[in-house]
């Protein structure tokens, strides 16, 4: 499965050329322009108009400038007036992802319903099996009675002809906690209340309607300043470039970070810490103890399964060490956190130690901005890389083993691969404590890092090429 | 006895063409179908500058020496089909 579509590439299109403009400094005359450059008025509209299409833009731009679309009060505010008041901007917040309205096509609630497939057959096990009478005949085709349907799907597993489909709402359907949902007008709106930044709406949305607010513009402004930038990259960038690991840290020095930490490295200590409080915990008679480096993952325990919430590891995750050394390393820097997770973008923001996130996609367009192809950067490099089974905690099983080889093989464990509803059924079963393991380990992206939201390359690809490059770094 | 190759797939490596997409292109040896599996070679290739000094989109890909311009496995495929 390939994972590129029109609407990633519109949003990386947009990030490369907020970026270029940034670089180049010629954003404040430029920036109004984009929408009109990238949908000029002799193209083909993707929506209703080109002037929709403009519009769309215009909001999808306001979010990479770091805003919520639902704070615009006047809708003259034009994307330099924004771009004012992000620099001027003096804080974050943890509102990390935003509908952006303009774009959300509210697509309609998802039901069954019946195509013209029905053949309005004798058998019709459609209406017969339907648990709330809602299927009935008009003119010999089934017709669904959508006030009394309650979208049990019977009768799609009914139909011999296959004539009842569903269309689903992408995002409501990825949602693994029903965080996000539509209002009168059909426009979908996350509530942070229940929302665990998984990201999966963002990447299922067919209109990339969803985005990640960027902290683009801070970041630019940090490299203006007289401060250090420390970039802190988390282990799955060695699945990003096809490239070698000294040729990626170069690429990302050459930028103008004047280091780079490997969230590894942390990793390091969190393997250390959750060992002895995995062991303390055993001697003391608890008989479970979970993971707490996935941050969808405890946020989904802190809002949704609170019974397992005293079972979660109390250890630091890899992003908060890495960012405590590199303070102490570079007091003053502006450190920057390096990864493919939209929930990391949300705990940064409770992190002192963070100042920034940047997603692999984001990293990418950088790169582009500043003319650096990763492939010609230099192979040497001065740097102890991190541990090995540190590194692997990009992939899901990397935690639970580097635990269990520290432990020793009294750790039983159980790999949650993947945070989806019946993951979360698993989870709810053993809070009650219906396992027969000790050490529970979750990522919420499928594959681990290596499968997140915002990577370059996902899937089988993300780890061979992974595999490869820490085969390279052993040797 | 190996059939001969008769498609050299290049893909551009530069930053731009993986980060607009080409990042996933080199999937299209798993993506072959049957008929073209043991025809076609896939490689990468140092960044031509098709970016800076053409109007064309990224990602590139050369197929033995036609350009593609927003390159997908899909599109490369089809091209390919079409060509046998």
């Amino acid at each position: 499965m390939t994972h590129s579509n029109n609407a990633t590439r519109t949003r990386r299109e947009l990030l490369i050329q907020l970026c270029k403009m940034l670089k180049e400094d010629t954003i404040e005359e430029q920036i109004d322009r984009i929408p009109l450059n990238m949908r000029p008025k002799d193209n083909q509209s993707i929506r209703c108009c080109v002037h929709k299409d403009r519009a769309v833009l215009k909001y999808k731009i306001m979010a990479l400038l770091g805003f919520n679309i639902d704070d615009e009060t006047d809708e003259l505010t034009s994307l330099h007036e924004y771009l004012h008041l992000a620099k001027e901007r003096k804080k974050l917040t943890p509102k990390v992802m935003t509908v952006v309205d303009e774009a959300c096509s509210s697509c309609q609630q998802g039901s069954y319903n019946v195509s013209n497939m029905c053949q309005g057959c004798e058998a019709r096990p459609c209406a017969v099996n339907c648990p709330k009478d809602a299927i009935h005949f008009v003119k010999g085709q089934a017709e669904i009675d959508h006030e009394n349907c309650v979208n049990c799907g019977k009768c799609l597993q009914e139909c011999p002809f296959h004539a009842i489909i569903y269309r689903p709402v992408p995002c409501e359907e990825s949602c693994p906690v029903k965080a996000i949902s539509k209002d009168e007008q059909g426009i979908e709106h996350i509530d942070y209340d229940k929302c665990i930044f998984c990201g999966k709406c963002m990447a299922a949305c067919p209109y990339g309607a969803i985005m990640e607010k960027s902290h683009i513009v801070e970041i630019f402004q940090a490299w203006k300043s007289e401060k250090k930038l420390i970039a802190l990259v988390a282990p799955s960038i060695a699945a990003q470039f096809r490239q070698s690991v000294p040729k990626i840290y170069n690429a990302i020095k050459k930028m103008g970070f004047s280091d780079v930490i490997e969230v590894a490295e942390g990793a390091e200590m969190t393997i250390k810490h959750e060992t002895e409080e995995w062991s303390e915990r055993m001697h003391s008679g608890c008989q479970l103890m979970t993971t707490s480096c996935c941050h969808a993952y405890t946020e989904l325990v802190k809002k949704h399964i609170s019974d397992l919430e005293e079972k979660v590891s109390e250890t630091p995750t890899p992003m908060v060490y890495a960012g405590k050394m590199a303070k102490e390393r570079y007091p003053n820097a502006v450190t920057i956190f390096i990864g493919p997770c939209t929930a990391k973008r949300h705990e940064a923001f409770f992190v002192e130690d963070i100042d920034y996130v940047l997603s692999f996609e984001e990293l990418g367009a950088l790169l582009v901005a500043n003319n650096i192809e990763v492939e010609k950067m230099d192979e040497e490099i001065n740097i102890k890389y991190a541990k090995i089974d540190a590194q692997f905690f990009a992939e899901s099983g990397g935690v639970s083993k580097a635990i269990k080889n520290k432990a020793g093989n009294s750790i039983n464990e159980e790999i949650i691969n993947g945070i989806n509803k019946a993951s979360i059924r698993q989870l709810k079963q053993i809070a009650k404590g219906k396992t027969e393991s000790n050490f529970i380990e979750v990522m919420s992206c499928e594959g681990g890092c290596l499968g997140g939201v915002n990577s370059l390359i996902k899937g089988k690809q993300a780890i061979n090429v992974f595999q490869k490059n820490m085969n390279d770094i052993v040797s | 006895m190996t059939e001969e190759i008769k498609y050299k797939v290049k893909i551009c490596t530069g930053t731009l063409c993986h980060v607009m997409g080409g990042a996933e292109l080199p999937a299209l040896e798993d993506h072959l179908p049957e008929n073209l599996k043991s025809k076609v070679i896939v490689k990468g290739m140092v960044c031509e500058n098709y970016c800076n000094e053409t109007d064309l989109k990224p990602p590139f890909v050369l197929i033995n020496e036609e350009l593609m311009q927003e390159a997908s496995i899909e599109k490369i495929i089809q091209f390919i089909q079409n060509c046998e």
